[in-house]
C-alpha cells in the first residue's frame, strides 16, 4: 500500500500582490509557497503512514524549482518526491494538467491498495477540477472535500463536507480523495526530516518520460492541448478612497444595503 | 568563503520561523504576564527534534550542528525570548557538557532521556557567592563508597524548577580552588535533591529560573562527569559554547524589536505621514539592521567554528558580547519610536526590552566576555 | 456517429445542470436558470435544464418560472442520493446525445465535484466559479469597461485569438469571467474549440428573474445500473450551523465606546445586524476592559486579527490598536457621531450619526436588499 499525493507550488496571495501593466500576474516578485489544501493532503497521507506504515509519494507538476517544495513535504514525513517537469507541459489548463498528472501517476503505478490524495484547489487558480479530472482519467472513483477519513482493509470511509452538512461515503481502493481544510492541521516540517530530506528519493519525469503514455499526445497537452483559452485578463478597479455617505437616516442605509447588494457583499 | 546558509539550514529556519509564528507569537505575552514555563510548547519542541537537535541519531538526536540549533533559538527568540532561551540552555549547556565529555554510559542513559524522553535539562553553576568568580564556590561533593554526598546550594538557574537532569559543578576538593571543581549529572529525583526559591525577574518570565538545593544529595560516583578536577574547565568550555545561544537569542530579540519597529513605523502616521518616513527614524533602523547583520555574521562564524574544531573561545565571547549589547540598544530605541504605547502591555517593546536585559547579564556578564577577549588577545 | 466535442457545429441549446438536495431545488438552479435564459436569447436557442434525483419530476415545472423551454428529467433511485459516477454517467451520456453548446453548474460541493469529472470524459473545457457569463460582444465589453481597468482601446480590439496559428471569431463563444489569485485579477476563458462550453457559477452571483416559459418536461430514456457507481453513500447529514468564532468570520459586526448610554441596547443591536447578515459580534478594548463584553470578542493589537469579508465598526473611534486587528477586511463600514474618527480612515463606506439610531434602520435596509436578491 502507498499514498500518492498530488501537490503544487502557487504564488502566496494572502500578501501582497503583483499584477504587471497587460494585467498578467507578476510571479517573480511574488513568494511562492505550498497551496495550502495541499498540505491538508499531506497531513491526511502522513497519517495515514503514521497508522498503517505505508510509503507517501508526493507528485509536482511545475518548474525545476519545485523540487524545493518536494524537499520540504521530505522534512515533514513524505518518503519520495516526482517532479513532472517539461517545457512541452507549460501553459496547460486544468484539462491538460490532470491529463500529465494521471499519465506520471500511471507510470509510477497504482496498485489495488494505494490511496490518491489531493488539495481541495489551489489558490492561485481556485478551480478544484485536477483532483477530479486525474480520477476521472485514471477511471477511479473519487470523493471530493473530504473533512474525515478512514481506512480498513481496501476501502476508505470518507466524510465528505457539503455547504449544509455532510454525507458519508464508503468508496474501494484504489481511489481519488480530494481534502479540505478542516481535515486536519498540518505538522511542521521536523529536525531531523530536515536533514535527511535531500537524501530521499527524487524521479523527475520529463517529456521524455511520459511522452509514450497514452495519454500523452500534443493534442491533450501544454497550451495546444488546452481546451480553454484566456480571451483576457484584467485587474479589477482599485478600491477607491473610503466614501462617506450623506446623511444617517434609512434612505442611507438603504444606498448603503443597495450598494452591499449591488457588489455581492451581501 | 561562502556566506551563504545550506539548503538545510535554510529549511530550519523556515520550519523554525512557521512555527515561532503560529505556536509561539500567540502565547509570547501572555507567557509574559502569567511567568508561566510554556509547557505545550516545549513538548511540540521536544517532538520535532529542536530539543537535543545536535545530539547523534544512535541517541536519539538529529544531529545537527551548532549553526542549525542557533538558527532555532534565533527564530524563537523573535517572538519570545523566554522560549530561545529555555532551548539554549537545554541544547548548549546540559546536552552538549554530557555529548562532549560523558562515558559511552552516561551517554547511553541520558541523551535519550534529554531528546525522545522529553526530559529538560539544566546547566547549575552560580552560586550566591560565587557568579564571574567561579572559584569560591561553596557547593561540595564528597565520595563516599559508591556514591558523592553533595551539599549546597545554585541560583539563578534556567530551566531551574522543571528539569529533570541537571549538570552541577561541585568542589570535591576545596583547596585546589577551580582545579578543585568536578562536574556532575544529577537528576531532580535523587534523594536530597530540592528545588529553592522561584525566582521573580525583570524579563524573561517564562523561562524557569530557581535556586537548587543539595541536601545531602546522594549523587551515584558513575555520574561524575569528565575526571573529578577538571569541571572548571568544562564549565568555561561549556560556556563557550552556551555564549553562541546567546548570542544567537539577543539577536532575534533585536531582530523581532527591528521588525515590530519596521511594521508599527510604516503604519503610525504624525504630522502627515508615516513616521518611517522621516529621516531621523530612518537613521535609527539602519543602525539596528547593521547591527543585526553584523551579530549574525558575529554568531554564525562562532556556531561554524565550534563545529569545524576551532578554537573558538573568542568568537563566541564577541558574538554574545556584540548581539547582547545590541538587543538592549535596538529594544530601546524600537520602544522610543512607540512612543507611549510603547510602554504599554499592548504592545511587545516593553517586554522584549525587559527581556534584552538579561543577556548582557547572563552566561558572563558583558564585563567578563572583555575579558575574555582581551584575554585572547595577546596582552 | 461517435461524439466528437469538437465537431462545434452539432452543438446546440444551453443547458443547466438543476441541483437538488433531497427533493428541494437549490436556490441557485434558479439564478443559473435566469442567467442562462439571458444567454439562450443572446445566441437564439432554447434553455434546457438536466434534473436528475428520484421522484423529483414535481419539482421541475417551477423552472419554467425563470425562463427554461424545456426540463430533462431523469429519476431512479439510483440517482436519490448524489454519486459522482451515477450523476457523470447520465449527465455525459445525455450531452452526447442531445449535445447542448453551453452547459452550467452551480458551484457548489456537488458542482465542483461533477462538472469537472463530466469535462474531462466529455473532453471539452470548463471554466470554474464563475462571476459573469456573456455571449453577445457589446455586451461583454461594456462588461469590461466597468468592471476592469483595461484601456478602452484595447477593449475595442477583442474579438479574436489565435488558435493554431489562425484567428478565432469569440463572438459565439461563452465568454466566461472569474476572478484569480485571491480575486486581485480577473481572466476571461473561452472555450473556443470544444463543445459544451461548461462552466460553473458561483452561487449568489447571478440574479434570479421571473420570465414565465410553458415549460416541457421530457423523460428520455437512460441506463444507469448499480454497478455504475463506485462509491456508496451510507448516510447524508445536515448540520446544524455552528458557532463560528471571530477568526473565521464573513461578517464581523463591532461595537466600541459609543454604546456608553445603553451598553445592553447597543450588544443586542450589534447582535441582530450580526444575525441579519450571518456574522459574529466583536468589539473594541474599551468595551473589554469596561467588563461590557467577554475577551473573546476583543478586536485588535491586544486581541484577534481578523479579515472578514465585511467589518462593521459601530461606536469605535478607531485607535490605531483596533485597526491593527481589523484593516485587512475586504470591506470596511463605521457608523460613528463624531466624522473625524479616525476609522472612517480605513472605512469603505461611513455614516455620521447615532448609532442607536442608524443600526436599526441599516438592519431593515439589508433584510429588504437581502429578500429582494
Amino acid at each position: 500500500m502507498k499514498i500518492l499525493v498530488t501537490v503544487k507550488q502557487v504564488p502566496d496571495t494572502s500578501g501582497k500582490v503583483a499584477v504587471n501593466p497587460d494585467g498578467t500576474l507578476n510571479r517573480a516578485s511574488m513568494q511562492t509557497i505550498i497551496n495550502p489544501d495541499d498540505l491538508n493532503a499531506v497531513e491526511a497521507a502522513l497519517a495515514l503512514k503514521d497508522e498503517l506504515g505505508c510509503k507517501v509519494v508526493a507528485f509536482t507538476m511545475g518548474p525545476p524549482p519545485a523540487e524545493g517544495m518536494l524537499r520540504e513535504l521530505m522534512a515533514m514525513g513524505v518518503d519520495e518526491g516526482v517532479l513532472v517537469t517539461a517545457r512541452e507541459f507549460g501553459g496547460s489548463d486544468t484539462y491538460a494538467t490532470s491529463q500529465i498528472l494521471a499519465a506520471a501517476i500511471g507510470t509510477y503505478g497504482v496498485e489495488a491498495d494505494d490511496v490518491i490524495l489531493a488539495g481541495r484547489q489551489a489558490i492561485d487558480g481556485d478551480t478544484a477540477q485536477v483532483g477530479p479530472q486525474i480520477a476521472e482519467k485514471l477511471h477511479l472513483p473519487q470523493v471530493s472535500y473530504a473533512g474525515e477519513i478512514t481506512k480498513e482493509d481496501n476501502a476508505l470511509t470518507v466524510k465528505r463536507m457539503l455547504e449544509d452538512g455532510y454525507m458519508t461515503i464508503k468508496v474501494k481502493t484504489p481511489c481519488l480523495v480530494t481534502c479540505v481544510k478542516e481535515l486536519n492541521a498540518p505538522r511542521y516540517m521536523n529536525i531531523r526530516g530536515i536533514l535527511d530530506a535531500y537524501q530521499q528519493p527524487m524521479t523527475v519525469m520529463t517529456y521524455e518520460t511520459l511522452k509514450d503514455h497514452p495519454l500523452i499526445d500534443k493534442e491533450t497537452i501544454g497550451l495546444e492541448g488546452s481546451p480553454t483559452n484566456i480571451l483576457t485578463s484584467f485587474t479589477p478597479p482599485q478600491k477607491g478612497a473610503g466614501m462617506m455617505l450623506s446623511g444617517a437616516d434609512k434612505a442611507t442605509t438603504d444606498q448603503l444595503a443597495g450598494i452591499l447588494a449591488e457588489k455581492h457583499i451581501i | 568563503m561562502d556566506f551563504n546558509l545550506s539548503r538545510e539550514h535554510l529549511l530550519i529556519r523556515k520550519m523554525m520561523a512557521d512555527f515561532t509564528e503560529n505556536e509561539v507569537k500567540p502565547i509570547a505575552a501572555e507567557t509574559d504576564r502569567t511567568c508561566e514555563y510554556p509547557r505545550d510548547t516545549i513538548e511540540k519542541l521536544f517532538d520535532l527534534g529542536v530539543m537535543g537537535m545536535c545530539v547523534p541519531h544512535e541517541y536519539g538526536g538529529a544531529g545537527a550542528d551548532p549553526l542549525a540549533s542557533a538558527i532555532a533559538i534565533e527564530e524563537l527568540s523573535k517572538q519570545c525570548a523566554s522560549t530561545g532561551d529555555i532551548v539554549a540552555t537545554h541544547n548548549g549547556l546540559c546536552c552538549d557538557p554530557i555529548l562532549t565529555y560523558g562515558t559511552d554510559e552516561q551517554k547511553a542513559k541520558y541523551l535519550p532521556m534529554l531528546t525522545t524522553g522529553h526530559h529538560v535539562g539544566a546547566f547549575a553553576l552560580t552560586e550566591p557567592n560565587a557568579g564571574s568568580d567561579a572559584s569560591k564556590g561553596q557547593t561540595e561533593a564528597r565520595l563516599e563508597g559508591d556514591h558523592y554526598v553533595m551539599n549546597g546550594s545554585k541560583v539563578f538557574i534556567t530551566n531551574g524548577y522543571v528539569a529533570d537532569v541537571f549538570v552541577v559543578f561541585a568542589m570535591t576538593d576545596k583547596s585546589k580552588g577551580t582545579k578543585g571543581i568536578s562536574a556532575f549529572i544529577v537528576e531532580s529525583s535523587f534523594p536530597g535533591f530540592s528545588v529553592g526559591k522561584h525566582e521573580e525577574k525583570m524579563g524573561l518570565h517564562g523561562s524557569p529560573t530557581a535556586e537548587i538545593v543539595f541536601q545531602d544529595c546522594i549523587v551515584p560516583k558513575e555520574n561524575l562527569l569528565g575526571k573529578e578536577g577538571k569541571g572548571f574547565a568544562i564549565a568555561m568550555a561549556t560556556l563557550d559554547g552556551g555564549r553562541i545561544g546567546i548570542a544567537a537569542q539577543s539577536l532575534g530579540i533585536a531582530e523581532g524589536a527591528l521588525a515590530e519597529a519596521i511594521n508599527y513605523t510604516k503604519g503610525r502616521v504624525q504630522f502627515g505621514k508615516p513616521i518611517s518616513k522621516f529621516q531621523n527614524t530612518q537613521f535609527v533602523l539602519a543602525d539596528m539592521e547593521l547591527g543585526c547583520e553584523a551579530g549574525r555574521l558575529l554568531t554564525y562564524q562562532a556556531a561554524v567554528m565550534k563545529n569545524q574544531g576551532q578554537r573558538y573561545t573568542k568568537a563566541a565571547a564577541m558574538a554574545k558580547l556584540f548581539c547582547s549589547e545590541h538587543a538592549m540598544k535596538t529594544t530601546t530605541k524600537a520602544l522610543q519610536m512607540f512612543g507611549g504605547y510603547g510602554y504599554t502591555k499592548d504592545y511587545p517593546m516593553e517586554r522584549m526590552m525587559r527581556d534584552a536585559k538579561i543577556t548582557e547579564i547572563y552566561e558572563g556578564t558583558s564585563e567578563v566576555q572583555r575579558i575574555v577577549i582581551s584575554a585572547n588577545m595577546g596582552l | 456517429m461517435a461524439f466528437n466535442s469538437a465537431d462545434i457545429g452539432a452543438f446546440k441549446n444551453v443547458w443547466v445542470f438543476c441541483e437538488q438536495r433531497q427533493g428541494v431545488m437549490m436556490p441557485t438552479t434558479f439564478e443559473l436558470i435566469s442567467e442562462g435564459r439571458k444567454l439562450a436569447n443572446e445566441l437564439g436557442v432554447e434553455l434546457c435544464g438536466i434534473l436528475l434525483g428520484d421522484n423529483v419530476e414535481g419539482i421541475a415545472a417551477e423552472l419554467g418560472e425563470y425562463g427554461a423551454d424545456k426540463v430533462y428529467v431523469y429519476e431512479s433511485p439510483l440517482l436519490k442520493d448524489y454519486t459522482t459516477d451515477g450523476y457523470t454517467k447520465v449527465i455525459v451520456e445525455a450531452v452526447e446525445e442531445l449535445k447542448p453548446e453551453v452547459l452550467l453548474f452551480g458551484a457548489s460541493n456537488i458542482g465542483r465535484d461533477l462538472a469537472p469529472r463530466c469535462a474531462a470524459r466529455l473532453h471539452t473545457g470548463l471554466c470554474a466559479d464563475c462571476t459573469h457569463l456573456d455571449i453577445d460582444m457589446p455586451n461583454y465589453k461594456g462588461f469590461l469597461k466597468e468592471a476592469s481597468t483595461l484601456p478602452e482601446e484595447r477593449i475595442e480590439k477583442l474579438g479574436t485569438v489565435k488558435i493554431a496559428g489562425q484567428d478565432h471569431d469569440v463572438s459565439r463563444d461563452l465568454k466566461m469571467t472569474r476572478p484569480a489569485f485571491g480575486g486581485h485579477l480577473m481572466a476571461s476563458i473561452i472555450c473556443p474549440r470544444f463543445r459544451p462550453a461548461m462552466a460553473t457559477v458561483r452561487p449568489g452571483v447571478m440574479k434570479r428573474r421571473e420570465c414565465k416559459k410553458d415549460v416541457e418536461i421530457i423523460k428520455p430514456a437512460f441506463a444507469l445500473a448499480a454497478s455504475d457507481i463506485q462509491t456508496e453513500v451510507t448516510e447524508t447529514v445536515k448540520a446544524a450551523k455552528k458557532l463560528v468564532d471571530l477568526i473565521g468570520a464573513d461578517f464581523i459586526v463591532s461595537v466600541g465606546r459609543g454604546i456608553s448610554k445603553d451598553v445592553e441596547g447597543g450588544i443586542k443591536l450589534a447582535e441582530e445586524l450580526a444575525e441579519v447578515l450571518g456574522g459574529v459580534v466583536g468589539s473594541s478594548r474599551a468595551c473589554v476592559d469596561a467588563g461590557w463584553i467577554s475577551a473573546d470578542h476583543q478586536v485588535g493589537q491586544t486581541g484577534k486579527t481578523v479579515h472578514p469579508k465585511v467589518y462593521v465598526a459601530l461606536g469605535i473611534s478607531g485607535a490605531i490598536q483596533h485597526k491593527a486587528g481589523m484593516q485587512d477586511s475586504e470591506c470596511i463600514i463605521a457608523v460613528n457621531k463624531n466624522e473625524s474618527a479616525p476609522i472612517f480612515e480605513v472605512a469603505d463606506y461611513g455614516i455620521v450619526g447615532d448609532l442607536f439610531k442608524v443600526v436599526p434602520e441599516l438592519i431593515e435596509s439589508i433584510k429588504a436588499a437581502k429578500a429582494a436578491k
